[in-house]
């Protein structure tokens, strides 16, 4: 025969941001630390080798930091001018750097002065990267050049003149030492081939180009300017993929999450949003203070590090993972005893009796199974269960209304357990949700500790707490059915056409309430 | 080609199965039930309906089996005759004409051939328990008027009369008495609970009664559930008596085991209680059998249990408190909210089942083919206790959708709705809940209805509620990136000037809806909900509305409740026409344009069929019963009829059923109902009838061995035969490849040939055959089950005597030669 069916707990939708395993991820990070920079901070680049420090561009300095310290560990000053785009190479040993001046700079990380200096810009380069081999710079600049610089001899190799604006960013691909594209404020993305001397292709992203990058496997190409965030298929021949437009300002920087799954995009108005890369959907968004002009994730996305305008430096570690408490484990039987018997065959004149699969039942339930409705009042009433989940409470005390039992589960306390459901009574009578089934439960206490009042301060007291809400209660369900009158008035001087009528939402017959007791 | 008879009212299936005792058969493979005016068999094992024992002329009320013999039972019925019936074939043997109404049967094995019945005495309520004695003749049909009256002012019911010890005494119960007739002493002795009588508000009269099988004591059940077991009751001053209570309501039925150390018991809980050696402490319990439990049979073996419930339910149950199977009618138990609908996948009827289920009811096969939880709360059967109940259902989309509406009001102001929307999933076959929507409206729901267009993308729902407002539902993807999902959500609220929407109805092609407003009905652009034009008859709310379908998909009907109906033209925005019918169902047929409405009249109902573009109807059925119909539903039939008068053209395609208020289910059939309800009747073999217990496989194996042998000991002729398989020509000839056997015409005489007796050898061998079939049947015996290899070996006994002999000439004839050879001169020498 059919088993217990276990008491319907209501499920009330959660308003606001969906819990999903993203937001959970993207919020398991502790509170941001904020580092106050000289200027706009206007890259953040992380080490791609342990231990992960990260150079930050700020003003005319490079500042880099270790992964938990506040304070730089390591400072290049160097500049006549305002720094840009502060890179590591792929082995964290060198770092690259373009400035205001049209130069670029090469730094060992342990030395102080450039290693090299590559002249030959002539206004500010706001973008360089190292290639696939390590041994050349690709450098951007607004004078409308992309150069491409050899390391050991610090000599130019080529100049791209394809662009007719600022490059004002680009990238290197990974895969590939000759390829790399930049994008403009010409409104293109370019891919260049050192091979060829000229660019491969380019395509047309319609807004100045702030940011591009190359997913690693070099197959797809996002690009970021004005508010859009496009993705082009590049095997396709540079095929326009998607295009987000999801910020409401200019989107300055992109970074991919360290699993290549999600793609975090931020903007000048301030958010980070972050994107699955397989459906394009924004799946999370962070808030900043103020505008977002560069953002960087740490291996392992233990690490966002954000750069803003007004020269904070955000920091947000990720949460260490809650150690689980090795508790002496039970002794529990051996393997074998779990598969004694499993391979056995059943033969022919053999009977298989399968032993029923047992159902958990929660504890209010076992109580309510076996009709001890008190207990399972009790049970409900615990302060870990009223806090956290007055649902369930409200849905028990509902279903022992179901079962006309509710008096009799209410009947029989004491001081201490009758100021335990006032508690929660005075808690949730006034939300709506849960009003209805606590206003009943609320009348049938008042029946039966109506001749007891006076013989507990602690009650009467509970007592006349929840009449003092009933009363507020009252007076608000008044004054907006007022209200109501009010805009009921406001709507029908509008008069239009009457085809749809207004919805009226009637106030909940909340308070139909209550004779009061003294 | 369906002759043109007229066109009847019959009763179609659903009918009780618990008014009276279920009864077990010997071997507690069968179990018998009343139901209206027939008898039923079913297999215990298999759930299914094996036999319909159909004969009497009104409702069945009592069955036993024949005490003698074991495979014949006894019915009698209403209509004032005793039938004897072979039940494994479903023969009529004999009827017993004793012309009283017969209330309840009693037979046991020591009043010879007389039985007992309960009758009516002229008074009103006040029945007498008489014996009747049963004329021995060939006859068929016999007179049975000798009546002795054994007691008097007893109650209806069978559960208030019992048995006891061999028949030696019945018990039986009325009010605050218990009255027990001893046959031997013809002396009657009555029993008082002694604080019963005078007690203003005392709940402690009788309700039913049970006799110990083997010693002098009589269980009672009373109303306030207490059970009392009544000992030394011969003596009217030193009867003692003890108190089991379990129950907190009424004993419904009590019932012995068959050795007598268990009693049985069941009430309004729902739980099967077992009391062990008439103790208070050794209870056992099989709870949540769902509804109140009516009656409890036991089988003569001992082996089942079975109870019958008041939702049309008889559930077999194992000697260890195990449900084994259930027997399910279509259930009656609740009134019906929700209107009978058909599932478009499997054509069963759905209805309200049990509290809180929706049945599935095959009108086919006249069984449930399953329940749907719909509530999905544990049910409490308390009375009074106002439960949820379901008061709407409405199929969608072919059968996709499901959309249900429960609701619970305890107080006027407190009314707790839930609609409940499902999905049919492939891959359980079954509904599955999609979306629960808490509070859909702030009053009564009072029509639900799908938009079932055929080329309709978006499954829409439209709710009408008596707070003023409908709202349309629509499906909408509710998937992200982590799951695909699709939900209903509200998508438009209509109102028109706050008065009550009572009915709500998309046309054909799901274009326009239909929403009644207490008087007035508005049509709804289902595109854009615009309110289009509005119709308003002044002849009172609007009952039912519905869209006329093909060729009249031009007209709108609507019935009013001051027994108006009314025609609107959509097109030209005017009344048709109208009649004054005073109709309480109205239904279109979803396979042509007609409509059915029953209206009520003051001596019963009328059927008028008619299409929306004529206002004469196209046929008329006055008086198609006597009470008020509820509910009623076109079913489409599988196969078309062709009838050819016009009046029964509607009947083609689907047939018409529908629901009294007493809820019998009617149909219009041009056949006999027993053409109708031809059962599976599969053909039962004649097995023996003793059922098969672990001792039969160990005592009883030897015994029948021993039987053999001095059978065979007694009697040299009797030639034990073995079966085809091991005779070893014809072994032979199957295990030989086809290619290097002969031809089969070469074959075929001499397999005839090793067929036939050749009697001049028969004499000759009978010592050798002797020996040789003793080993034959060891073997045999060991290797097989008894019963099936002796049956074989029945059926084979004519063929299988030619056989030996065939096997012997060959295997022997050698050494039958050499017999000859010797010399046998050296006998005459002695």
């Amino acid at each position: 025969m059919a088993g217990y069916k276990p008491a319907a707990i209501q499920t009330y939708p959660i308003l606001g941001e969906k819990i999903t395993q993203d937001t959970l991820y993207w919020n398991n990070y502790k509170t941001p630390v904020q580092i106050k920079e000289f200027g706009a901070v206007s890259k953040v680049d992380f080490s791609p080798q342990p231990p992960y420090n990260y150079a930050v561009t700020a003003s005319s300095r490079i500042h880099i930091y270790g992964r938990y310290s506040q304070e730089p560990i390591k400072t290049f000053s160097r500049f006549k001018d305002t720094a840009y785009c502060a890179t590591f190479r792929q082995d964290g040993r060198l770092l690259v750097a373009g400035s205001e001046d049209g130069g670029v700079q090469l730094f060992d990380i342990t030395g102080r002065a450039p290693l090299r200096q590559f002249e030959g810009h002539t206004k500010a380069v706001h973008t360089v990267d190292f290639t696939a081999d390590k041994y050349h710079v690709v450098s951007g600049a607004d004078d409308y050049t992309v150069k491409l610089w050899d390391i050991p001899n610090s000599k130019e190799i080529l100049t791209f003149r394809e662009h007719s604006d600022y490059v004002r960013c680009g990238c290197a691909s990974k895969l590939n030492p000759d390829l790399f594209v930049t994008g403009s404020y010409d409104h293109t993305v370019k891919m260049f081939d050192t091979r060829t001397n000229q660019s491969v292709f380019s395509v047309e992203h319609g807004q100045p180009v702030e940011s591009v990058l190359l997913f690693p496997s070099g197959g797809l190409l996002v690009s970021a300017g004005g508010r859009y965030v496009k993705v082009w298929d590049m095997l396709k021949g540079g095929q326009l993929l998607v295009s987000l437009k999801n910020h409401h300002k200019t989107v300055t920087c992109l970074c991919l999450s360290s699993s290549g799954q999600r793609l975090l995009s931020g903007s000048l108005d301030r958010k980070v949003k972050v994107y699955s890369t397989t459906s394009y959907k924004v799946v999370h968004s962070f808030d900043y203070a103020a505008s977002i002009l560069s953002l960087a994730l740490a291996h392992e996305d233990e690490t966002i590090v954000v750069g803003m305008t007004n020269g904070i430096l955000s920091v947000k570690h990720r949460k260490s993972e809650p150690k689980k408490d090795s508790l002496p484990r039970r002794r529990r039987p051996a393997y074998r005893t779990f598969i004694k018997g499993k391979s056995y065959m059943k033969q022919r004149d053999d009977i298989l009796i399968n032993r029923p699969s047992k159902k958990h039942l929660e504890l209010y339930d076992r109580d309510l199974k076996n009709f001890r409705v008190s207990k399972a009042l009790d049970r409900v009433l615990e302060p870990s269960c009223t806090v956290k989940t007055p649902e369930i409470t409200v849905s028990i005390i509902k279903e022992l209304n179901r079962r006309g039992v509710l008096a009799n589960a209410l009947a029989g306390r004491d001081e201490k357990e009758i100021s335990r459901v006032l508690n929660f009574l005075i808690r949730n009578l006034s939300q709506p949700r849960f009003a209805s089934v606590l206003i009943n439960a609320a009348e049938i206490i008042i029946d039966i500790y109506l001749p007891v009042i006076g013989q507990s301060p602690v009650v009467d007291k509970k007592f006349l707490l929840l009449q003092g809400l009933v009363e507020k209660e009252i007076d608000y369900q008044k004054e907006l059915l007022e209200t109501l009158g009010m805009m009921d008035m406001l709507f029908a001087t509008m008069t239009r056409k009457e085809s749809t009528s207004v919805l009226q939402h009637t106030p909940d017959e909340l308070l139909e309430s209550k004779k009061v007791e003294s | 080609m369906v002759e043109e008879e007229s066109v009847r009212v019959v009763r179609c299936g659903g009918s009780e199965l618990n008014f009276r005792r279920a009864v077990f058969s010997a071997d507690s493979k069968y179990i018998f039930c009343v139901s209206g005016d027939f008898v039923k068999v079913y297999s215990t094992a298999t759930e299914e309906c094996v036999h319909i024992l159909q004969g009497h002329r009104n409702l069945v009320t009592g069955i036993q089996l024949n005490p003698n013999n074991h495979l014949q039972l006894y019915s009698c019925s209403f209509d004032g005759t005793i039938k004897l019936w072979d039940y494994i074939d479903g023969i009529l043997i004999k009827t017993f004409i004793v012309g009283h109404k017969l209330h309840a049967f009693f037979a046991h094995a020591h009043a010879e051939d007389s039985v007992f019945v309960i009758i009516k005495k002229e008074k009103p309520d006040a029945f007498q328990l008489v014996s009747v004695k049963l004329p021995k003749s060939t006859s068929q049909e016999i007179e049975a008027e000798e009546l002795s009256l054994v007691l008097d002012y007893i109650n209806q019911s069978p559960k208030c009369i019992a048995f006891g010890n061999e028949g030696e005494y019945v018990a039986a119960v009325r009010d605050f008495y218990l009255s027990v007739y001893f046959f031997k002493k013809k002396k009657t002795s009555r029993f008082t609970l002694s604080s019963s009588r005078n007690r203003k508000h005392a709940k402690n009269n009788f309700t039913c009664v049970a006799c110990h099988p083997k010693e002098d004591c009589i269980a009672t059940g009373h109303e306030d559930g207490k059970i009392r077991l009544w000992r030394n009751f011969d003596d009217d001053k030193k009867y003692t008596y003890t108190c089991l209570h379990w129950h907190h309501d009424m004993v419904m039925d009590l019932a012995f085991s068959v050795t007598g150390t268990s009693l049985l018991s069941g009430g309004r809980e729902s739980v099967l209680v077992e009391w062990r050696d008439a103790a208070e402490k050794n209870k056992e319990f099989l709870p949540r059998l769902g509804a109140t439990i009516e009656h409890i049979s036991v089988s003569p073996a001992g082996d089942l249990f079975c109870t019958s419930h008041s939702d049309n339910k008889i559930i077999v149950i194992h000697r260890n408190l195990e449900a084994s199977a259930v027997i399910q009618g279509l259930v009656k138990d609740s009134s019906i909210l929700t209107g009978l609908m058909i599932d478009p996948r499997t054509k069963a009827l759905v209805l309200n089942g049990k509290p809180g289920h929706l049945q599935f009811y095959s009108l086919q096969s006249d069984k449930q083919l399953y329940n749907l939880d719909i509530v999905q709360q544990e049910y409490i059967n308390d009375y009074g206790l106002i439960q949820i109940e379901l008061t709407k259902a409405a199929f969608g989309c072919h059968g996709n959708w499901l959309a249900t509406v429960e609701q619970r009001q305890e107080k006027k102001t407190e009314l707790e709705l839930q609609m409940k929307l499902w999905t049919y999933s492939k891959k359980t076959q079954g509904f599955i809940l999609n979306t629960k929507v808490n509070m859909p409206h702030e009053d009564h729901i009072t029509a639900l209805c799908f938009c079932n267009a055929e080329n309709s993308e978006n499954p829409t729902l439209v709710t009408a509620s008596r707070d003023g407002h409908f709202k349309v539902w629509i499906l909408t993807d509710d998937s992200d990136i982590y799951k695909k999902a699709v939900g209903w959500t509200c998508d438009f609220v209509g109102s028109y000037h706050k008065y009550q929407a009572t009915n709500c109805c998309f046309s054909e092609d799901g274009s326009l809806l239909a929403v009644s407003f207490e008087e007035i009905v508005t049509i709804w652009d289902s595109e854009t909900w615009e309110l289009k034009c509005t119709f308003c008859q002044r002849a009172g709310n609007i009952r039912h509305l519905c869209f006329g379908r093909l060729t009249c998909s031009k007209y709108l009907l609507g019935a009013t409740e001051n027994g108006i109906l009314c025609c609107w033209n959509l097109l030209s925005c005017a009344l048709e026409w109208s009649a004054k019918l005073n109709i309480r169902v109205m239904e279109p047929d979803p396979n042509s344009e007609n409509v059915a409405a029953v209206s009520k009249s003051s001596v019963g109902s009328d059927l008028f069929v008619f299409k929306p573009s004529e206002p004469r109807p196209l046929y008329i059925q006055k008086n198609i019963c006597r009470e008020e119909v509820q509910w009623g539903v076109f079913v489409p039939r599988d196969v078309p009829e062709s009838f050819t008068s016009e009046a029964y053209q509607w009947l083609n395609r689907s047939q018409f059923y529908f629901l009294t208020k007493s809820q019998s289910l009617l149909t219009f059939s041009t056949k006999s109902p027993e053409e109708k309800l031809t059962p599976t009747s599969k053909q039962l073999l004649a097995e023996e009838s003793l059922p098969t217990t672990p001792f039969y496989f160990i005592l009883g194996k030897h015994r029948q061995q021993q039987d053999e042998k001095s059978n065979e000991t007694l009697e040299n002729e009797l030639v034990q035969l073995p079966l085809t398989e091991n005779i070893p020509a014809i072994s032979e000839l199957l295990h030989t490849p086809a290619h290097v056997l002969p031809s089969a015409s070469f074959l075929c005489s001499m397999f005839v040939s090793s067929l036939l007796l050749s009697k001049e050898t028969k004499s000759a061998e009978e010592i050798p055959d002797d020996i040789d079939m003793e080993e034959e049947k060891e073997s045999h015996s060991s290797g097989e089950e008894n019963d099936f290899t002796e049956k074989v070996e029945d059926i084979n006994n004519a063929d299988l005597g030619e056989d030996i002999v065939q096997q012997l000439s060959k295997s022997e004839e050698k050494e039958l030669r050499k017999f000859r050879k010797i010399d046998y001169s050296w006998i005459t020498a002695l």
